[in-house]
């Protein structure tokens, strides 16, 4: 069996892993950095995310308001701690940035623009035009070529962790060009493999988002945090799922419905302005907004389209001008796949799965709680974002945790032994043996993998959508576990070395399978409603029981366990989710010492 | 419901099992919102799971999905199906790179290119304080060749990066002067011994298509001929004036 | 064992077999399949044969440049040398030479101006200028030389 050795393993190559990597780089040069993707870096999803980073750089805006927004924006489920960490760093993280060259879009007088964005009180948010991700992955990228210190195994995928001693000690990975199955041993891994909206039908998300990372931890008797708390983001395209950015609502987009209402005033958003104010109407949290759609549906004021209920995003009056510097890919998007120009037409749209809330539970640094083991970006749930995340403050957690994930992975692996225990070779032995039985050399075997997929993905959305009951998450419970062993089934047609996607589509249909049953299950037992998770037989929100993480765990028995873990409190207590033109009366008076 | 079928002739090989390449014919639907990507997902989940290919966001920003479609390097995710008909379709792994498998093409000496441009912001102040102030018309300078996915079709549109395998080629020198026009950058003089150079912008003939078939409007023949331009200029001035060399040498 | 601190070597694949050996397939060291490409590449497609014949034209600019050296030495040696020169343009073949050669050049010349805007990105107050800008003027100056050369000859 081959290994080769590191000090710090990346296990995923997006905004997270790239950052992390350049800590650790930029932390000790003489360590030995590699980061292990299953695609080349600069195709990480971090590519597509449009709309903007938050950070707080303006003279009239202050931390306490961006903690306070993303607080409440999370229905209080948020690490007080962690946020006010992330807001302090974000505007440091977004400069340094734009040390590396990131083009952010500029005032007239060369400094930093920033634009409005949902849930926020003050505009904060830095953009590059509508393709801040795209800018962002590739100005990361370029910059870790500059580093000679970090190795990288592109296109390798990573099928286990491997543990022993009490601690991580490095993963098993397919090189998929060849098809050769290794152990790459390392002091600490970090894992940044991203979310996990494949898992469900209609996405925003990339072929590659399948949720790896958290089913590598979740196996290896790691904890998920806060699974149930999944994003639907409420501009989406019918059929593709193509995102159109907040950022399109920012400017002055209008939602309307099929009598051309601006329905978002019937639900405690505020009143219609005809420039958008901040906080209020087409400006309110995501999981308001996706909430808002459904109600609009159950009372039949939707339009039919031809891919399901749409409504309808009106962008006709902010002008060819302003469209076309400010939202040009939206323009593109819409011109390409619905053949509709957002300047003469209106766009259908509708929500659709965005981001996962949960993940890998981390403290602070993007340690886990299993030594060696750190986890940063949308894969981990430290958590910042709670039971909602706003628009706009995914791409500076991805920079924030990166970079103290990678600090702390440094110098947990400067203050580790060198040896690598035998047992960990045994056990790449062992699960190169699984990968050949079970995939490679199999035959007879049933199942497509593409069925079970989507029989997993209907499922998942019909029992563990924007609104849930008992009923419909026991029933995706009792498909799900049916389909964990259809999945044992499985029949592949290919069975070469070279490149094997099949095998990879497979692996991953496991993994998407783990971290959907997580999904269900945590849903099942959270018997309240917050932010993103909405039970119908339990509409309230109930802090007296469930201001708390969820936990969930694999046993060493293979049963799922759900614990609570408390919610750090620091100045701002529990409060009511306000939006619109009611707004608590000076927000430093809520935040009182 | 009529919904037309069209045939599809993929490029197939497997190095375990062919010496080269062969064609294999597929039935595939035209439903009107589909694209090639589609069709390609069609196969290999229903037809045929041995069908390899790369794919990823399906919105046309990752580069993944460039697939040679009758012989013009496209990107899977952005093609639709219906602009064939009657068909049939070809479609081919890109030119000018080796296959590994199906469509499947081998990119590592591109990454190798890349890395050798210095595709950085080269800036002595680093990490200090306070933002590079820049105005819009400063970004606008260099904001088209910023917009390179890397999905690589102007390599296999470029009959230079086929002939002459260590040409830098389009994306890599675009991106080069993606920063070499950036207002924040000081790296200029840097790249200039790698870009003025007979595997740089000298191989270039101007030939044109990379900028033809780029879907993201970088304009990578406009980005080298202007660095050409500029890189003459630095010749003669250097000709006439060699003494000023000293001075700028660190 | 670990080898510390070394990435596996990356995979050179073994040079390509010609057509007709049957395939060896070395575990781990897959084959990568590179195309030849043939002599007539760029009869493939249209835009590959017009930037072909663009680069040839250049033949036929030294054809025209030695024909004016040649018809400089005729005219610099005096009477009989230039209508010894004279009748050999006038052979048929000569002709069609040069005929073509013109075709050529007004190809070259066309081409030259057209691409020219394209290596300068000209920019006034932030707008990049049209290429006709830059084209237009290079066309009119040609014209105008032209203009007056004909002139010159022609009422001599």
């Amino acid at each position: 069996m081959d290994t080769s050795s590191h000090d710090v393993l990346l296990v995923g190559g997006g905004g997270a892993g790239l950052r992390a990597a350049i800590a650790v780089a930029e932390t000790n040069p003489n360590l030995r950095v590699a980061v292990i993707s299953k695609v080349y870096p600069m195709r990480s999803h971090t590519v597509a995310a449009e709309g903007g980073a938050s950070g707080v750089i303006k003279a009239d805006d202050s931390l306490d308001e961006h903690c306070y927004d993303t607080i409440s924006g999370g229905d209080w489920l948020c690490d007080q701690d962690a946020v006010e960490a992330f807001v302090r760093e974000a505007p440091e993280e977004l400069l340094r940035l734009e040390h590396w060259g990131c083009p952010w879009s500029r005032e007239s007088n060369g400094h930093i623009a920033v634009r409005a964005f949902g849930g926020m009180k003050k505009k904060r948010t830095w953009f590059a035009a509508d393709k801040t991700g795209f800018h962002i992955l590739h100005t990361l990228f370029q910059t870790t070529l500059k580093y000679n210190e970090i190795q990288r195994y592109d296109e390798w995928f990573v099928t286990k962790l491997l543990i022993d001693d009490g601690r991580v000690q490095g993963v098993v990975a397919i090189e998929l060009m060849s098809g050769r199955i290794q152990a790459i041993t390392a002091k600490s891994v970090i894992v940044c493999t991203g979310g996990c909206g494949r898992v469900f039908p209609y996405t925003t998300n990339a072929a590659i988002k399948t949720g790896d990372g958290m089913a590598l931890v979740f196996r290896a008797g790691g904890p998920l945090k806060d699974m149930e708390f999944v994003q639907y983001h409420p501009t989406g395209l019918p059929f593709t799922g193509i995102l159109i950015t907040e950022a399109a609502r920012a400017e002055g987009g209008y939602l309307i419905n099929k009598d051309g209402y601006r329905y978002l005033q019937d639900y405690n958003l505020g009143r219609p302005e005809p420039r958008p104010v901040l906080r209020s109407m087409e400006l309110g949290p995501r999981d308001r907004l996706s909430q808002a759609f459904v109600k609009e549906l159950e009372r039949g004021r939707t339009t039919k389209g031809p891919y399901g209920p749409v409504v309808h995003l009106d962008l006709r009056h902010l002008g060819e001008r302003l469209i076309n510097q400010k939202l040009p890919f939206v323009r593109e998007l819409c011109l390409k796949y619905e053949g509709l120009d957002p300047v003469t037409d209106l766009i259908p749209v509708r929500p659709v799965i965005h981001y996962m809330m949960g993940g890998i539970s981390t403290d602070i640094d993007g340690a886990t709680p299993l030594p060696g083991l750190f986890a940063a970006g949308e894969c981990a749930c430290v958590s910042i974002n709670g039971a909602n995340r706003l628009g706009s403050n995914s791409l500076p957690e991805i920079l924030v945790f990166g970079a103290r994930a990678g600090k702390a992975a440094a110098e947990f692996a400067e203050a580790a032994p060198d040896a690598i225990s035998p047992a960990v070779i045994a056990q790449a032995n062992d699960e190169r043996r699984r990968l050949e039985q079970d995939f490679l050399h199999e035959s007879g075997g049933t199942e497509r993998v593409a069925t079970i997929r989507e029989a997993m993905q209907k499922a998942v959305e019909e029992g563990a959508g924007i609104y849930r009951t008992e009923s419909s998450l026991r029933d995706a419970a009792q498909e799900l576990s049916e389909l964990q062993e259809r999945a044992r089934n499985i029949s592949l047609d290919d069975h070469s070395r070279t490149f094997n996607t099949e095998l990879l589509s497979a692996l991953e249909l496991t993994c998407m399978l783990d971290v959907a049953t997580c999904i269900v299950h945590s849903a099942l037992h959270r018997t309240e409603s917050r932010g993103a998770h909405q039970r119908t037989d339990y509409p309230k929100r109930d802090d007296r029981n469930f201001l708390a993480h969820s936990v969930i765990t694999r046993t060493s028995s293979g049963n799922i366990r759900i614990d609570y873990a408390p919610v750090t409190i620091t100045r701002w207590p529990p409060g009511e989710r306000v939006y619109g033109q009611q707004q608590p009366e000076t927000i430093k008076q809520v935040a009182s010492a | 419901m009529n919904i037309p079928m069209i045939e599809m002739q993929v490029a197939r090989y497997s190095p375990e099992r062919d010496a080269q390449p062969y064609l294999q014919r597929f039935e595939v639907p035209v439903k009107p919102e589909w694209v090639i990507l589609d069709a390609l997902n069609y196969i290999k989940d229903k037809l045929d799971g041995t069908l390899t290919f790369r794919w990823s966001c399906r919105m046309g920003i990752c580069g993944s999905c460039g697939y040679m479609v009758n012989n013009e390097p496209k990107l899977g995710c952005a093609t639709f199906l219906s602009q064939y008909l009657p068909g049939p379709i070809k479609i081919e792994p890109l030119s000018n790179f080796p296959v590994v498998r199906d469509l499947v093409v081998e990119i590592s000496e591109f990454l190798e290119k890349l890395k050798r441009v210095k595709p950085w912001l080269i800036h002595e102040n680093g990490n200090g304080a306070g933002e590079y102030l820049q105005t819009p018309s400063q970004l606008e300078e260099f904001r088209q060749h910023s917009m390179c996915i890397n999905c690589l079709l102007c390599y296999a549109a470029c009959p230079i990066s086929g002939l002459d395998p260590v040409f830098i080629g389009p994306a890599a020198l675009a991106l080069a002067q993606r920063y070499n026009k950036d207002s924040r950058d000081q790296g200029a003089e840097e790249r200039m011994a790698i870009l003025s150079h007979p595997e740089g912008i000298w191989g270039c003939t101007f030939v044109g298509e990379c900028t033809k078939v780029c879907p993201k409007h970088v304009d990578p023949a406009g980005a080298i001929q202007q660095y050409k331009l500029a890189a003459a200029m630095e010749g003669i001035k250097q000709f006439l004036m060699p003494w000023g060399q000293r001075q700028e040498e660190r | 064992m670990s080898r510390a601190g070394q990435a596996p070597a990356p995979i050179r694949p073994t040079p390509t077999p010609t057509q007709e050996t049957a395939p060896t397939y070395t575990e781990f060291h897959p084959r990568w399949y590179r195309p030849p490409i043939s002599t007539y590449w760029w009869l493939g497609k249209s835009a590959y044969v017009k930037f072909i014949l663009r680069e040839l034209s250049s033949v036929a600019v030294a054809w025209t440049v030695a024909l004016l050296l040649v018809q400089i030495r005729a005219i610099s040696r005096g009477g009989d040398a230039y209508t010894r020169f004279l009748h050999r343009m006038s052979s048929p073949w000569m002709i069609a030479i040069n005929i073509i050669a013109f075709a050529f050049l007004m190809l070259h010349s066309i081409t030259w101006f057209n691409l020219a805007p394209k290596a300068m990105a000209v920019r006034i107050r932030g707008i990049r200028v049209p290429g006709l800008l830059i084209s237009g003027p290079q066309y009119m100056a040609w014209i105008a030389i032209s203009a007056i050369i004909f002139a010159i000859v022609l009422t001599r």
